[in-house]
């Protein structure tokens, strides 16, 4: 950032709506003026004045242990603050960025109290102080150590392709949370023009080129996650898990809860 | 002669000249933190004296006494047995406690952390015995705690101690000791009432080096989510996005490190009141009868078994193991990248210390004394503190530098400086400095200044002097230095996390992006490079244990 004016980046990608709105706010991005794009993204997957573009999108689901969780148990993120779960829940850093951005969506729809509320509850029932990443979570519920975990869902498809940790994915099934009410909290890859973008007509053809039915198939299928383009097919292993509600919360809201969410894992020590 | 040494109007020359250059860089990181810490961007200062900040100064206390004790315990016992006791094993087991010197405290967490977890061989082993299944059928020690952050940080700096506690102990005149045994004292009274206080400077300055070791540490710390200062700079940094807030945190722990300085600066002028004057008088070692005998031996075999010994087998098993996935193209870059950041910054580090030594000598003033006393202090600022001075530091200078080009020239020179190797290499050098100039000066001071005078006589300038006569003389040292501030850089983990350029991966990053991944055993094959390399100084200091000069430089 401190590069300024300077920096000879084209095209800035990142992970998280959170990382995406910080580029634009820092100014470091510029609207990008593309029909092509316009119409292969969906407007909820873009910024409103064109600064940055979603590439893919993924959910925040829940995992729970075959072996001893009914299926049912657990249907939405509230129930995690249950205290029928005490102890039984494994998470990663509640600063890490896809975590922040699920308490920022919990503070746009239950407001700051209640997801204070809720956050402190899920801290109380959680088995093991936050760490190690999405993986590590799958693998602490085959060992026991927990039995509900929130993970982004591509994780899961990266682990049944490969040998070594297939057995751990094998020992979860999926829920996705919130069906009945407001649908799955979503979260986006992304990327943006650089302010000063040194090469801007073959930044445009990039850009253009990854929200295509090509660069988006591939995503879907090394990367088991949702392609922004609709009529793209998934993996086969999302494809198993069925279609689901996804939670149409405006990005934008998440964005701007964020600062607030990541006080909030501050403040109920989440991480202690 | 005046030809070649160019005199300015004040009296400095090109020497000194180039030493408060290199004061004022190495002093410029630190100097903008200051700045910036007053004035941030967003104030988040309330919000984190409400909320994180006592943890993490808690966390990093905690950490720091229970490291302190642990390498404190450690090395003076070994110290004292290998220096005051004859047993089994003892010549080779003063070397072989110097290895754990060579495993960097993150390397040593993510292989214990391997060999230890649920899924790792031991508690395999043990479900296997005893039939338990899962991790609630059993208690086993967590292996990612606060505990287990002390013993393996402890384990691979206690060296630092013994090393300088050894040192302390074979200086120490034997009559002390024996003016007490013969008043009847117990080997045990006589070592806590003689010999350590004696030897207390030399291990506050050693337990000193260690802590700042320990609150530098990112690597550790972060895989046992550990809230220490550290981790609390990258967290407000990088997903609170809030460089100002980096900075005042910085402020916090830069505190911490000034007490450890204070610690250690006391401790070398104390240790040069009771040790440096004196004869050297050779101790006769007592021999240790039965039982005693083996005790001290296994006491001193311990630190080597789990320090080196264990961590080494496990290294070396996965290197092999996972040998086909991780000898990639990418990890050869990797390397390359280690290798040429390392080697282009002991050279840099080695020729400036040169420089500094020598005009130290030119000018027996106080002011160049003092001035390579600022450049020595990089080594105590922490990695990741180092680096957000950097980045503010050289984002403004190429910024300004462009704008007055564009403004006068109407071109502009784009960014020299910020986002490349080159501000990893700069924090390097500001952070290694001291390494270099502690040897390149105990070479120079063995040069006697006869040979300056002799020269200057001749007629030849200070320059043709270095070059004729000293280079020579100090080739040993120099090379010293080269070869540490090597192998420093090859470990360096959090001031390369927060520096380098987008796509550019040194093996200390690749590794602890394999340990994040939970994929630990991929980056077994460049620990080992690491590690390997680490060895290195240690067989230097081994060659060199008995001279207690070159033990009172920092070192590995």
């Amino acid at each position: 950032m401190s590069e300024g004016a300077n920096s000879p980046a084209d095209v800035l990608f990142t992970v998280d709506i959170g990382r995406l709105s910080d580029l634009k706010n820092a100014g470091l991005t510029q609207p990008v003026g593309s029909a092509a794009l316009d119409q292969n993204i969906p407007s909820q997957m873009r910024d409103a004045d064109s600064h940055w573009f979603g590439l893919t999108s993924r959910a925040r689901i829940i995992v729970a242990s075959r072996d001893r969780v009914e299926k049912g148990a657990i249907t939405s993120y509230e129930e995690l603050a249950d205290s029928r779960f005490e102890g039984l829940i494994c998470t990663r850093s509640g600063k890490h960025p896809y975590m922040v951005a699920l308490t920022a969506s919990m503070i746009s729809v239950h407001g700051e109290a209640e997801a204070e509320k809720w956050l402190a509850g899920v801290r109380d029932n959680l088995a093991r102080k936050p760490q190690s990443n999405d993986r590590g979570q799958v693998k602490a519920i085959k060992e026991g150590e927990c039995d509900i975990a929130i993970i982004n869902h591509y994780y899961l498809a990266l682990m049944l392709a490969n040998p070594e940790q297939k057995p751990a994915a094998d020992s979860i099934y999926v829920v996705f949370p919130n069906q009945k009410d407001r649908g799955t909290h979503m979260n986006i890859s992304g990327m943006a023009m650089a302010r000063h973008a040194p090469n801007r007509d073959n930044a445009l053809k990039l850009m253009e080129f990854l929200a295509s039915d090509a660069a988006q198939q591939m995503y879907a299928e090394l990367n088991g996650e949702y392609p922004v383009k609709s009529g793209i097919p998934l993996s086969k292993d999302v494809r198993q898990w069925g279609d689901f509600k996804r939670d149409s919360l405006d990005l934008g809201d998440v964005a701007r809860h964020r600062a607030e969410a990541s006080k909030m894992a501050d403040r109920v020590n989440y991480d202690g | 002669m005046e030809r070649i040494r160019v005199r300015l109007h004040y009296g400095a020359d090109v020497w000194q000249l180039s030493v408060a250059v290199a004061a004022v860089v190495a002093a410029l990181p630190v100097i903008t933190i200051l700045g910036l810490s007053f004035s941030p961007a967003e104030n988040i200062w309330p919000h984190l004296i409400e909320t994180a900040l006592p943890r993490y100064v808690g966390n990093t206390l905690i950490l720091v006494v229970g490291v302190g004790a642990a390498v404190f315990l450690t090395g003076v016992t070994t110290a004292y047995l290998v220096t005051t006791f004859e047993f089994p094993l003892r010549r080779q087991l003063e070397f072989l406690l110097l290895l754990p010197f060579a495993f960097p405290s993150y390397v040593i967490a993510y292989l214990y952390t391997d060999l230890l977890e649920f899924s790792g061989p031991v508690q395999g082993l043990l479900r296997h015995l005893f039939g338990w299944e899962l991790a609630r059928d059993y208690w086993f020690p967590e292996i990612r705690s606060m505990g287990g952050a002390i013993l393996l940080m402890g384990l691979v700096l206690y060296p630092y101690v013994y090393l300088m506690a050894r040192a302390s102990f074979l200086e120490q005149s034997p009559h002390y000791r024996d003016a007490c045994r013969l008043m009847g004292r117990s080997h045990f009274r006589t070592f806590l009432f003689v010999s350590l206080p004696v030897a207390r400077p030399a291990v506050a300055i050693g337990v000193a080096l260690a802590l700042m070791e320990t609150v530098n540490d990112i690597g550790t710390v972060e895989f046992f989510s550990i809230q220490t200062l550290s981790v609390g700079l990258f967290d407000v940094w990088l997903n609170m996005n809030n460089l100002g807030g980096a900075a005042q945190i910085s402020m916090v722990t830069l505190t911490f490190i000034l007490i450890l300085i204070g610690v250690e600066y006391s401790g070398r002028r104390k240790a040069r009141f009771y040790q440096s004057s004196g004869r050297f008088i050779p101790t006769e070692r007592v021999a240790l009868a039965g039982g005693f005998k083996w005790g001290a031996s296994l006491l001193c075999l311990l630190p080597v078994l789990f320090g080196f010994l264990v961590p080494m087998v496990v290294l070396v098993g996965n290197s092999v193991a996972y040998f086909d996935q991780s000898w990639t193209p990418a990890f050869r870059s990797y390397a390359a990248n280690s290798l040429f950041v390392s080697l282009t910054v002991a050279i840099c580090c080695t020729v400036l210390a040169v420089v500094i030594s020598y005009t130290k000598r030119l000018h027996r003033g106080n002011v160049p004394l003092a001035l390579s006393r600022l450049v020595s202090m990089g080594y105590a600022v922490p990695g990741s503190v180092l680096a957000v001075g950097i980045v503010v530091s050289l984002g403004w200078i190429d910024n300004s530098l462009d704008g007055f080009f564009r403004d006068r020239f109407g071109f502009s020179t784009g960014l020299l400086l910020s986002g490349s190797a080159f501000s990893i290499i700069l924090a390097y050098v500001i952070r290694f400095m001291a390494i270099s100039i502690g040897n390149v000066d105990s070479s120079f001071s063995k040069v006697s200044t006869s040979i300056d005078m002799a020269s200057r006589t001749l007629g030849y300038a200070p320059f043709k002097t270095l070059r004729l006569y000293h280079l020579p003389l100090i080739k040993g040292g120099a090379l010293t230095a080269v070869l540490i501030v090597f192998v420093d850089c090859m470990k360096e983990l959090p001031a390369t996390l927060l520096l380098r350029p987008f796509n550019f991966e040194t093996l200390a990053t690749h590794i602890y992006q394999a340990a994040s991944d939970e994929q630990i055993e991929r980056a077994a094959l460049g620990a080992l490079f690491i590690v390997l390399a680490g060895l290195i100084p240690v067989i230097l200091i081994s060659r060199t244990i008995s001279s207690s000069r070159q033990l009172f430089q920092r070192s590995g």
